[in-house]
């Protein structure tokens, strides 16, 4: 019999911060700038220059630490990690060794076989790198440019245990990771704009096996489908090798998105020494309680617990919560009009359906839209009151996403209140039942879904309008004596 | 006296007596410059630009502490627009764009400054010999070294070339060269002096400080240059001294520690009779005077020679072709950029103390070596501490023996134990100054060194400011 064999992946995230300047100088962090626009001597690396820390970007190390259930550190400090590139202009990146600003966290998963705890081994904080670009492809190239916009801007690197054990429980760590970020507002957590970067280590190992087996390190999935494809594929291969008899090499991969597979970048040997030491142009970092008071204080619910809460106290089904979560402008939106508005399970079947679908057209998120809570709420109640019908609501929630006026507005400047008289209704029905003659056969020989056609053409007479509930009642009262 | 033989406070005087105007001033030191600079060679550029411009400026800043006063720079110190080579040939045409803390605020206190002066690569070395340019001379007498690695400063300030200079001092480099040269040399406590624009040797270690002709101007020069930096995180915040208020002829009841385990170093006997009778006319001037006991200068120096190389090793790696600077042209790929870009751009000791650092931080060899001299370091931190407990200053020799002859070390650990004096207080992170103490007879300058605890340099100027009174041997210039 075939050996089994488990795997385990352990990821290395790093994470933009959105703070508005630079790490160590006043620089603007601001993305899409010409190439070096956002950058100063201290920023160049120019000799003689010196790093100045921005706190701001402690206070944002804290709360990642704080939300993913760090402890934080009370002495913290940087470290020098040295290695050639283009891209580095001091020839080393300003890090964090051995005394990370968080340590030993965690954080709750869920995926399709159940829900995880992922360990979370250390937060650091360091600087980015620039980015070379290249005309054309990098072969062909006659050269590299330098953009070192990128320098220096802030970013945070979490580290998690190899507690994996699947590509779907990576996908579902990063996703919460990239949901925490967003709900603490530190990051943009863009992966196409690099704001959001992941390299994972993948090992297999014998099931019942203690010890780990040989790592490769993957790098370059640059999306969160990349990342998923990228570790099966690695999964495959090393099973494929280990199977075959062979054995897993110790080195760096790289995931190619177009060949869809991963290519050995560089082996054990060729790994750099980086040579780490104190940064001496830096003081050591003390975070007193009250700092980490202060910081605690800005957290809002994290998505988990918000998902929990929409789940145990709202009542709503956990794909609904899951959804409504996922988005951290989706849950408050969705909390906004609560306040206005309490039926829940009816607010998440909108927001699902006719609001995202308008978001997803447009490459909106919620609160770009022309569409206020408030106005939502009302709209909502409109329907439950009967004024529109559900169908009219539909119209009017698009002239309120692109207008930015009330529902009453809409409806009373288009006439679309629902009729809701009979008296109204009385001409208007007997008209389709004289029209439909085969269908009033149909009806009055008990088809009953005869009845639906006739409510129908009634709707479409009155453009939508009508209480359908009260035509069928007099179509049935009329026909079915 | 010559105009360029007066000090900071004289030329002040003169200006504010209406004697002298900051013109003629400035003319006569650039006279003195033409007349000198060819067998002296302090300077690597002469900034008649800057100077002018300073010159200009003088209405607007004659009330500064420096208004109109000729000062030269040390070449590795940033200045906007100025070739700041740090005498390498790695930044021979590097023009930086911004100015360093310290050159600003010479600017603000209205200084007209007249060169960037000569220097060991990259402030490594203790003679200026490792200068990739030229070598500068000792004003006392030309065959011999000025010391270094603030060689051209020292001696710039020796031959009147400037009314006084900003030197940098990792392991002695401001007060070796100063006591080679006759003048007074001080480095002040670690993070006194902002480091910003300030190029990079061992940035734990490095600090600006002031040579000048006496130690009125020293404590001038600190009252300009001292201060918090915000752009320098290792700057120390605190209230503002004026130094110039410790320029009394005053050490009785001053308790002054004489390390036994550093006078019984193999050195110069003339240095040492010299240094020692000129503690005893402190002892006659109510010192008191007592033999201590220290930790073996030597570790402080082994601790130094791995700390200082290992922060190199990664401060000069920026260094690469890349951004500014030298660029091979013998190179096919990026890697082979980097390689022949360093292999063309440093000379032989900057590339040995990157080998020397490279290897102290290399995993494997961390621990026995980088973390062993951190620790040294911190027991030499605490060795002095401790003498501090109970004594206002230290007296040692500024370095082994009188400057020596061009040309006549060649190995490395031979020039190395020339900072075997001064080593140890950069480690330590005290304040410590050398000043004139006598000559050996061939009439070549001896220092004396004053050491202090952290933010002493007030007990150290009176000390010096006194002993300067004691021995009158201040007015004494190099002929040249």
């Amino acid at each position: 019999m075939s050996t089994k064999y488990e795997t385990v992946i352990g990821l290395e995230v790093h994470v933009q911060l959105n703070t508005e300047s630079k790490i160590f100088c006043g620089c603007s962090t601001e993305f899409g700038k010409e190439p070096n626009e956002n950058t100063c001597p201290v920023c160049l690396g120019l000799p003689g220059t010196l790093p100045v820390l921005n706190k701001k970007v402690v206070d944002y190390a804290i709360m990642a630490g704080l939300a993913l259930n760090c402890e934080i550190a009370e002495y913290s400090k940087f470290d020098r990690k040295n290695y050639f590139y283009p891209d580095l202009p001091k020839a080393y990146q300003i890090s964090q060794f051995d005394l990370p600003v968080a340590e030993n966290g965690r954080i709750e998963i869920e995926t399709d076989e159940g829900i995880f705890n992922i360990g979370v081994t250390r937060v650091h904080l360091e600087e980015d790198a620039g980015k070379l670009i290249h005309e054309g492809s990098i072969d062909k190239s006659k050269g590299s440019l330098v953009d070192y916009n990128r320098t220096g801007v802030p970013l945070i690197e979490i580290v998690s245990e190899p507690d994996m054990r699947t590509p779907a429980q990576a996908k579902a760590y990063l996703t919460e990771l990239k949901m925490i970020m967003e709900y603490l507002d530190i990051s943009d957590c863009n992966m196409e704009e690099g704001s959001l970067r992941c390299d994972a280590n993948v090992s297999l190992r014998p099931v019942g096996q203690e010890e780990f087996g040989t790592k490769a390190e993957l790098k370059n999935m640059n999306s969160f489908s990349a990342v998923e494809k990228g570790l099966e594929y690695e999964v495959k291969r090393q099973r494929q090798l280990l199977e075959e008899g062979g054995e897993v090499v110790q080195e760096t991969r790289t995931w190619d998105e177009s060949l869809n597979k991963t290519i050995s970048m560089r082996g054990k040997e060729e790994a750099h020494d980086y040579r780490y030491f104190p940064e001496p142009d830096l003081v050591p970092l003390e975070i007193n309680e009250a700092w980490k008071e202060e910081m605690r204080k800005e957290i809002p619910e994290l998505p988990r617990e918000k998902y929990k809460r929409f789940v145990s106290e709202l009542g709503l089904p956990e794909y609904d919560a899951g959804v409504l979560t996922g988005d951290k402008d989706m849950a408050v939106f969705f909390e906004e009009v609560l306040k206005d508005y309490d039926d829940p399970k009816n607010l998440s079947n909108w927001m699902m359906g006719e609001f995202l679908r308008l978001l997803n057209e447009n490459n909106h998120s919620p609160f770009d839209s022309g569409v206020t809570p408030l106005n939502l709420a009302r709209m909502l109640k409109l329907i439950d009151e009967d004024v529109i019908s559900g169908k009219i609501a539909k119209e009017v929630f698009e002239k309120m996403y692109n207008s930015g006026s009330d529902p009453e507005t809409i409806v009373e400047e288009e006439g679309l209140k629902q009729i809701s008289d009979e008296d109204e209704l009385e001409n208007i029905v007997d008209g389709i039942i004289a029209e439909n003659s085969d269908a009033v056969e149909d009806v009055q020989n008990g088809k009953d879904r005869a009845i639906g056609f006739l409510v129908g053409q009634v709707m479409k007479e009155t453009r939508g309008k009508a209480n359908p509930g009260l035509v069928n009642q007099m179509l049935r009262d009329k026909l079915m004596d | 006296m010559n105009i360029y033989d007066l000090t900071i406070h004289e030329l002040k005087d003169k200006i504010a007596a209406g004697e002298l105007t900051p013109a003629e001033i400035k003319n006569a030191y650039s006279d003195r410059i033409n007349e000198v600079e060819d067998s002296v060679k302090s300077y690597i550029t002469v900034t008649d630009q800057l100077a002018d411009q300073g010159l200009a400026a003088y209405e607007k800043k004659k009330d500064g502490l420096l208004a109109g006063i000729p000062i030269a720079v040390k070449d590795n110190m940033s200045t906007d627009g100025i070739k700041t080579s740090c005498a390498s040939k790695m930044l021979e045409n590097y023009k930086p764009p911004y100015d360093a803390t310290a050159v600003e605020k010479l600017s603000e206190a209205g200084a007209v400054i007249m060169g960037k002066t000569n220097m060991d690569e990259f402030a490594m070395g203790s003679s200026t010999e490792n200068s990739a340019f030229f070598n500068t001379h000792n004003p006392w007498n030309l065959n011999h070294a000025p010391g270094g690695s603030s060689g051209g400063s020292a001696a710039a300030v020796a031959a009147g070339e400037c009314a006084a200079a900003l030197g940098s001092d990792t392991g002695g480099s401001i007060r070796q060269p100063a006591a080679y040269c006759g003048v007074v040399g001080l480095k002040p406590t670690y993070g006194m002096v902002s480091r910003y624009g300030l190029v990079a040797f061992a940035s734990s270690l490095d600090q600006i400080g002031p040579i000048t002709k006496d130690v009125e101007d020293s404590a001038i020069m600190m009252n300009v240059i001292a201060g918090h930096d915000p752009k320098d995180s290792t700057s120390i915040e605190g209230k503002k001294e004026d130094y110039t208020e410790y320029l009394k002829e005053d050490v009785s009841g001053m308790k002054i520690g004489i390390p036994e385990e550093y006078f019984n170093l193999d050195f110069d006997k003339e240095v040492k009779e010299s240094v020692m009778a000129a503690v005893e006319k402190l002892k006659e001037a109510g010192a008191e005077v007592e033999t201590v006991h220290m930790t073996d200068a030597s570790y402080a120096l082994a601790a130094y020679y791995v700390i200082a190389p290992a922060e190199a090793s990664s401060n000069l790696a920026r260094y690469d072709g890349v951004r500014y600077g030298l660029r091979s042209e013998h190179a096919s790929d990026v890697s082979e950029m980097f390689t022949n870009t360093r292999h063309e751009g440093f000379g032989d000791e900057v590339k040995r103390r990157i080998m020397i650092g490279t290897y102290a931080l290399s995993s494997g060899y961390y621990d026995a070596y980088y973390l062993k001299a951190q620790k040294v370091r911190t027991l030499i931190k605490d060795d002095f501490d401790r003498i501090f407990n109970d004594f206002d200053l230290i007296v040692t020799p500024t370095a082994p023996t009188t400057a020596i002859e061009l040309g006549s070390k060649s190995d490395p650990l031979e020039m190395y134990y020339t900072d075997i004096f001064t080593v140890p207080i950069n480690i330590a992170g005290v304040p410590a100054m050398s000043v004139p103490c006598g000559f050996d007879s061939n009439q070549m300058p001896i220092g004396l060194q004053l050491i202090g605890p952290h933010f002493g340099e007030g007990k150290i100027i009176q000390a010096a400011y006194t002993l300067e009174k004691l021995l009158n041997i201040k007015d004494k210039r190099a002929e040249l």
